[in-house]
């Protein structure tokens, strides 16, 4: 079998989990906050407590994508020196868990990094892919080779406005799963998560898409219960962001890490579907 | 010249004016690197623009607006004692600081507020350095009475608290970005989640030649209008086309403005100055096409100052208006293709020509253009050194002084009691 053909983990996992009858808890971290090995720690520790499946975050100067917590947590993790390879070690640290692990990066660093060689030791390391908030398919002609041939996932967004035709061809230069903006906005929580969201998973489906999950201010458990009622997956960033934020000391923000993630994972599990 | 003067008729359209098109590329450079929840926003603007760009009615009214609200078209001067510091060369400049709101910002900023209304949208944002398109976004709000939200880095409100004042007395509100750097780069990043979060009702009012098609060429379209002019002003004065055209280079929207309709006349030289701060080797600068790299910032692909990751590395300058690390995709393309040159000026290079405009010929130009005029002295140096007679150099003067007297004041310790 050459890399091509293998089957995304991802893919395999929601799958599973799907035939288990419930959504995939996703949770998203920044590498370097509140240093390298912490961070390494705490995505290790949100899989202990119920994540299904990592993202790990490049910390990047311009976070366009992104809301106030989550910046706060990158450019603390810049201006201690993370480097664009700790990524991989953190990959690496965490892909020991056996659990999917998935980089969101904008795509400046990739393109520095250059993005073949990117793709080359992200596999090495482990890694299941990218998730890029500021790459479309339509811009990603290199990145979709470079996947191919290192056999990984590409997640790429649709957002409320995505017309069907766009979200047709999100879905099929997608690998892995389809990331479901749920509203129109970044990164943060929100006291509820937007109707548009059902909707923006079923026309996303319409359109071809084997597996979507939602993410953007899914921060509760019952949220998470809401969003895996009809998505495949529910992904969580700035709610554990948070966790590790207010958190006075490093073992404290574990303890709060393992607290919101098993928060979660319970809402997910207790989904009406 | 008809109502769409703005635009070229086709048989004006030389080789490389076609091969400069109307994006999303510009050779290797541009595109649209934003995410997904953009799109659809950038193609209502681009269609949009298009029909536009086809209706007589909305280039008779930009045209109405250029007349009678901005000034135009600009005059030229000729400037012979500033020019006995350039070597023996004419020096003519096309005086886009005496447009309303005192400089070239405000060509751009109509013609979108026009987009905006036609677009049936209520409010308006944009990101400002020096505030600048600050200004003149916040003037066209009130003249077309839209909501309007200036995005601005901490840092900067504090360095232009005058212009700050401005926008609100013209009823914007100027919201002081805390995040990254809190300079420029900051400002673009979060008038980018506001237009994430509420592009429904909102046009982003982008002010220079970067960001993600159809910004680069629908703003070059809109300060097209300097060159168109100035062409023909200088045929009129001198009999012949400039030899070499200098503008300064932030975004590179005056410079894209002046160079654009001489695209195709081959033996025009078109230079782009960038702003050098103490030195490209120092590390501190702006110089993005000479001292970066390419690769994708706020939405295309160009030259970036960037370190080893691809991290955006923070640009420094005298010139509020030139301290942005990333640059036009259509310069980048030019500068690539060959078709322009672009040179580091450094602030004391600059502030030396902004001294000898003042007092040669009684303007107080911008520092941003200042950095066009020390480039016309450099210029002027070489080329009457290879032995020309007279050359003619045309230069953007992008806006007045008026906003950077205290800078001024400063750089020549002009507050000191007894300096000079
Ligand atoms: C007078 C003046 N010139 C030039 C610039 C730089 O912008 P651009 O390179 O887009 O012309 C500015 C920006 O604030 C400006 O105020």
């Amino acid at each position: 079998m050459t890399v091509t053909d293998q089957v995304s983990r991802t893919a395999a996992r929601i799958d599973e989990l799907r035939s288990e009858g419930r959504a995939a808890l996703v949770g998203y971290l920044p590498v370097g906050y509140p240093d390298l090995e912490g961070s390494i720690a705490a995505a290790r520790q949100m899989v202990a407590a119920g994540v299904d499946i990592v993202e790990l975050g490049v910390p990047y100067s311009d976070p366009v994508m992104d809301g106030p917590m989550i910046q706060r947590a990158v450019e603390h993790a810049l201006a201690s020196g993370t480097r664009v390879r700790d990524t991989l070690r953190a990959v690496e640290g965490v892909a020991e868990t056996g659990v999917p692990v998935l980089v969101m990066t904008y795509w400046n660093p990739v393109v520095r990094y250059g993005v073949d060689a990117f793709a080359r030791d992200l596999a090495a390391a482990g890694g299941a892919g990218l998730i890029t908030p500021d790459l479309i398919p339509d811009e990603a002609g290199e990145w979709l080779t470079a996947s191919q041939e290192h056999g990984l996932d590409r997640v790429f967004l649709v957002a409320p406005s995505s017309t069907s035709e766009r979200l047709a061809m999100t879905a099929s230069a997608s690998r892995g799963f389809v990331y479901a903006a749920s509203t129109m906005g970044v990164t943060g929580t929100r006291a509820s998560v937007g109707s548009d969201a059902e909707r923006l998973v079923a026309d996303t489906r319409r359109a071809g898409a084997e597996r979507v999950c939602v993410g953007l201010g899914v921060s509760t458990a019952e949220q998470a219960a809401e969003v895996a009622g009809y998505a495949d997956g529910v992904i969580v960033g700035s709610a554990l962001v948070r966790a590790l934020v207010d958190a006075e000391s490093a073992a404290a923000g574990l303890d709060g890490i393992a607290e919101v993630a098993q928060d979660l994972a319970t809402g997910i599990r207790g989904a009406r579907r | 010249m008809t109502a769409t003067q703005d635009q070229p008729s086709p048989q004006e359209v030389g080789p490389t004016t076609q091969a400069a098109g109307s994006g999303p590329y510009f050779g290797d450079f541009g595109g649209r690197f934003v995410p997904e929840a953009l799109i659809e926003a950038l193609d209502e603007l681009a269609t949009e623009y298009d029909k536009a760009k086809a209706d007589p009615e909305f280039g008779a009214e930009l045209s109405r607006l250029h007349r009678t609200y901005t000034g135009r078209p600009s005059i030229i001067t000729e400037v012979p004692r500033f020019a006995a510091h350039c070597g023996g060369a004419r020096v003519i400049l096309k005086r886009e600081d005496l447009n309303h709101t005192g400089s070239h910002k405000i060509n751009n900023v109509l013609g979108q507020a026009l987009l905006t209304k036609r677009l049936g949208k209520s409010r308006v944002i944009a990101e400002t350095g020096a505030g600048q398109h600050g200004v003149a976004t916040a003037t066209a709000a009130a003249l077309f009475d839209l909501d309007c939200v200036i995005y601005m880095g901490e840092e900067d409100t504090r360095r232009q608290a005058l212009n700050v004042a401005r926008m609100r007395l013209l009823g914007a509100e100027v919201v002081p970005v805390t995040t990254g750097s809190r300079t420029l780069k900051d400002a673009i990043n979060e008038a980018l989640r506001d237009w994430v979060t509420n592009v429904d009702s909102t046009n982003y009012v982008f002010g220079t030649v970067g960001g993600p098609h159809p910004f680069p060429a629908m703003v070059r379209d809109l300060q097209r209008i300097i060159g168109v002019e100035a062409r023909q002003q200088v045929l009129d004065l001198t009999g012949r086309l400039p030899d070499v055209i200098a503008a300064c280079v932030g975004g590179g929207s005056n410079a894209i403005g002046i160079f654009h309709a001489f695209l195709d006349d081959t033996d025009v030289r078109l230079v782009g100055l960038e702003a050098g701060g103490d030195g490209v080797e120092s590390g501190r600068h702006a110089a993005t096409i000479s001292g970066g790299a390419p690769g994708v910032l706020h939405g295309a692909r160009s030259f970036l100052l960037q370190d080893e990751d691809g991290q955006t590395v923070e640009s420094h300058s005298i010139s509020a208006g030139l301290d942005y690390p990333g640059v036009g995709p259509e310069h980048s393309w030019l500068s690539t293709i060959g078709r322009a040159e672009y040179r580091p000026i450094t602030d004391a290079q600059a502030m030396e020509a902004f001294r000898l405009l003042c007092r040669t010929e009684g303007i107080i130009p911008a520092i941003e253009s200042a950095h066009a005029l020390a480039g016309a002295m450099q210029l002027g140096q070489e080329l009457t050194a290879q032995g020309e007679d007279p050359p003619v150099i045309l230069v953007n003067l992008s806006g007045r002084g008026d906003k950077d007297v205290e800078t001024a004041a400063e750089w020549f310790s002009l507050l000191d009691e007894g300096t000079s």
